[in-house]
Order: structure tokens, then C-alpha cells, then sequence
């Protein structure tokens, strides 16, 4: 059974306004089959029956959890390697020779389970220029399950199996029961922190380094270009931004330029750009 | 390029066997670390840049097999991957310590392998940029 033009047509709007998840007609199966679980536990025949109810109430809890089951948290430790190639072999060392507070700032702004944040620390502490430096970490997502699964930082031999060099989980990581534990040195590092892209951002200061992949190839390109440029405002003049493999300022914001670094998609703020933040 | 695959269980040969084809391997498989030191020794002008070792095997286990491959200066660019069931900390630690790479637990997908060679900087891609 597929789910109704109406039911489809309610939630496609609702996430479209509270993430800017946009999904096309013809994505009808995959709502239906990510809402069947929540249609159950409230004790629903149908996820037509559930989202007809969902419609009447509003129930703020239900309409957060539907949006939650439709984002895609999919993730893995170091994902596409080069990005952290990158900031070990050239943006880390070149932020040490610039910065004379012995710190500097990250975030990873749409940091699901936790991976990419914990596969930043552990490049820090891989990175011999960084060496006694702190490294201030801020992970934020829109949902609170992936940021309770992040902070307790258990992962499960299938996910430590996807990308993770052996070498880095005996040293990172502790059995735990059946599942793995990452270090509390490393979880202590990260503030974890709700933040939905789509609202104007609460006050963050600046940031080094900013990761913001895999999530603005959910987005329209108005909502993408608004993203970067209030990305613009959080980044120091001389951040790097780092977007994922399939994605590109080009054409949304010109404001940021690209930084050859292997296969990366790394990006600054072009030079000319740099005083004029709006 | 040649792979190794040391495995007492045939089954387990073949599913290796077949992602590592996907990826450009040539395969060569043994059932036990003996043998598998007896196929690298035929094999000595023509050696496998990677071998997937089983710990449990009869006759000698992996954890040997790997100790004995790390002693010998021929072989040192042979790359070791454990991959194997036992999933205690301190056994990562030993095979690690024993000279082993990679350490893949067993059930695994085929993509968590490609992402080892990956890491190993074996796969076809890779493995392309440096030539
Ligand atoms: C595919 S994951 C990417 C995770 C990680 N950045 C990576 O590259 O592996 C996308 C994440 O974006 C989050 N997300 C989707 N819409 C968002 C929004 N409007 N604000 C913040 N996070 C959002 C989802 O919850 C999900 O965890």
C-alpha cells in the first residue's frame, strides 16, 4: 500500500518548512516506508490514518519526530578520506603557524551520529603541528536522536567496520558489551548542540575550520545560498569550509573560492570578500 | 595485482574472493597459514601486494602466519589484513602488534572491505594515481 496524495502532499510541506528537506513526487515510498514505524508505535493501521491524525493535532513532538524520520543520517569515520588527508597535511599545520592562541575552532554542522566531529578530533591529534593545541569543537544536526546517539558514542561493529583504520579503534575506542565506546577524551571535547540550518544560526563566534557535507544537496538553491552566506559570518576571514564530495559553491555563492587540495571540496571566502561580510 | 586469501572455509574464500575480483584482484587462496606460506614461496618472483587471513585455521593460524610473513624481508611488501570473527580489543592489539594492517571482523559488507583497501590505498583508483 502507498501512501495517499494527501498525506504525501502534508508532509512533504511540513519538512520542506521545518528543514528545508525538499522531496519531489515521487518520493512517496520512501516517506511512506521511513513513517511506518512511527504510524505503529502510536497505534495506527496505516501511515495514511497516522499523518490524518498528525494533520488535526499537531502534536509538536509527533510533527518534530516525522521530520527527524525523514532526514537521511547516513555517515561514516573519515568519510571520503581526503577531506582529512587535507586538514592533516595542509589546513591543521597552516592554522598552527597562524594562530597564536594555541586553539582553534570547529564545527561540523550537520554532524549525524558523531563520526565526522570524532574523525576530526582524532585528525587533530594525528597532526604532529597541532600538538599541545586545544581543538574546540562544536557538532550540531537537527536531530536530537543523532545528537544523543553522537554523545554517547557507542557505535556497533558494523559502523566501526565502515572506514575506521584498526590502529585508530584499539586507540580510540573500548569494547562495550557487544557495541564500541569512543574514548571519553574525545567525547568530553565535542559540545554537542541542536542547530537547524534553515533558522538563523544562534551566536557561534568564528570558526577555522567549518565541515557543513552531505546535507545542502538536500536543499533548493535559495535555501543553499542562504546557508553559505550565513556560513560567511561564522567563518574567520582565512576559514576553511568543507563541503561533500558531490557539492559546490560555484554558482550558489561566489563569494567563496576554491582551494586546490587534492580531490577535497575545500572552500575561503575570497580575499575581496573578506572585509565586506554583509 | 594478486591477493591472497587465507581461509580454512571455502564459502568464506569465494564471498573474499569475489569482491576482491570486483576490485581488480587476481586471487590466490589457501586453507590454512602453512599453505599460504607455501603459496608465497611459488610465488616469490610474482608475490600478492595483499593477503586476507583468517585467525582460526587448522595446521597454523593466522596470527603465525602473519609473525612468520613480517620475518621475512622479501615479503615485507605484502599487505596484511586480518579478517576474521574475533572481535575482542585485545586481539585487534595482537595481530596489530604482529604486524597485521587492517583488521576486518567478520560479518562485514562488501563495501566495509573496499573501504579497507581503501585505507590501505589498494583499491583500483588508488592504487591508478600512483602509476
Ligand atoms: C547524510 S548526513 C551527513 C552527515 C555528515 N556530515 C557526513 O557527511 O557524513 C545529513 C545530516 O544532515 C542533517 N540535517 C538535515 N537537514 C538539516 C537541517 N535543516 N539542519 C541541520 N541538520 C540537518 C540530518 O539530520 C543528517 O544527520
Amino acid at each position: 500500500m502507498s501512501i495517499g496524495h494527501d498525506a504525501f502532499t502534508f508532509v512533504r510541506e511540513l519538512v520542506r518548512a521545518e528543514s528545508a528537506i525538499v522531496l519531489e513526487p515521487g518520493k512517496e515510498y520512501l516517506v511512506e516506508s521511513r513513517l511506518v514505524p512511527l504510524a505503529r508505535q502510536s497505534g495506527h493501521a496505516s501511515v495514511d490514518a497516522f499523518v490524518a491524525d498528525l494533520a488535526t493535532r499537531r502534536n509538536p513532538s509527533t510533527l518534530r519526530l516525522v521530520v527527524e524520520a525523514l532526514t537521511t543520517n547516513e555517515t561514516s569515520w573519515f568519510r571520503d578520506t581526503d577531506p582529512f588527508t587535507t586538514l592533516r597535511q595542509s589546513v591543521f599545520p597552516a592554522l598552527a603557524k597562524t594562530r597564536s592562541k594555541r586553539e582553534i575552532r570547529v564545527w561540523a554542522a550537520a554532524c549525524s551520529s558523531g563520526q565526522e566531529p570524532y574523525s576530526i578530533l582524532m585528525t587533530a591529534q594525528d597532526t604532529p603541528e597541532l600538538s599541545g593545541w586545544k581543538v574546540d569543537m562544536l557538532a550540531t544536526d537537527l536531530s536530537q536522536e543523532m545528537l544523543d546517539r553522537a554523545r554517547k558514542g557507542e557505535y556497533s561493529q558494523l559502523e566501526v567496520n565502515r572506514g575506521l583504520p584498526a590502529t585508530t579503534l584499539v586507540r580510540h575506542f573500548e569494547r562495550a558489551g557487544l557495541a564500541w565506546r569512543i574514548s571519553p577524551a574525545l567525547t568530553s571535547q565535542v559540545q554537542f548542540r541542536e542547530l537547524n540550518l534553515v533558522r538563523p544560526f544562534p551566536p557561534l563566534g568564528k570558526f577555522d575550520v567549518v565541515f557543513l557535507r552531505n546535507v545542502l544537496i538536500y536543499f533548493d538553491l535559495a535555501t543553499k545560498r542562504d546557508i553559505l552566506r550565513r556560513v560567511r559570518q561564522v567563518m574567520a576571514p582565512d576559514g576553511h569550509l568543507f563541503l561533500g564530495a558531490a557539492e559546490m559553491t560555484m554558482g550558489v555563492d561566489d563569494a567563496w573560492e576554491r582551494v586546490p587540495a587534492g580531490r577535497s571540496s575545500v572552500y575561503r571566502i575570497r580575499e575581496e570578500q573578506r572585509t565586506c561580510v554583509p | 595485482m594478486r591477493a591472497l586469501i587465507v581461509d580454512d572455509s571455502r564459502a568464506m574464500r569465494r564471498i573474499v574472493g569475489r569482491i576482491l575480483v570486483d576490485a581488480g584482484f587476481e586471487i590466490l587462496e589457501a586453507g590454512d597459514g602453512q599453505e599460504a606460506l607455501d603459496v608465497l614461496a611459488a610465488h616469490d618472483g610474482d608475490l600478492p601486494v595483499l593477503a586476507c587471513v583468517d585467525w582460526n585455521m587448522p595446521v597454523m593460524d593466522g596470527l603465525t602466519f602473519i609473525t612468520e610473513v613480517r620475518k621475512r624481508a622479501a615479503w615485507r611488501a605484502i599487505t596484511l589484513m586480518m579478517v576474521t570473527t574475533e572481535s575482542e580489543q585485545d586481539r585487534i592489539v595482537r595481530a596489530l602488534a604482529a604486524g597485521a594492517h587492517e583488521y576486518l571482523i567478520k560479518p562485514f559488507t562488501g563495501d566495509a572491505l573496499v573501504e579497507k583497501l581503501d585505507l590501505l590505498g589498494l583499491t583500483p583508483t588508488t592504487v591508478g594515481d600512483l602509476v
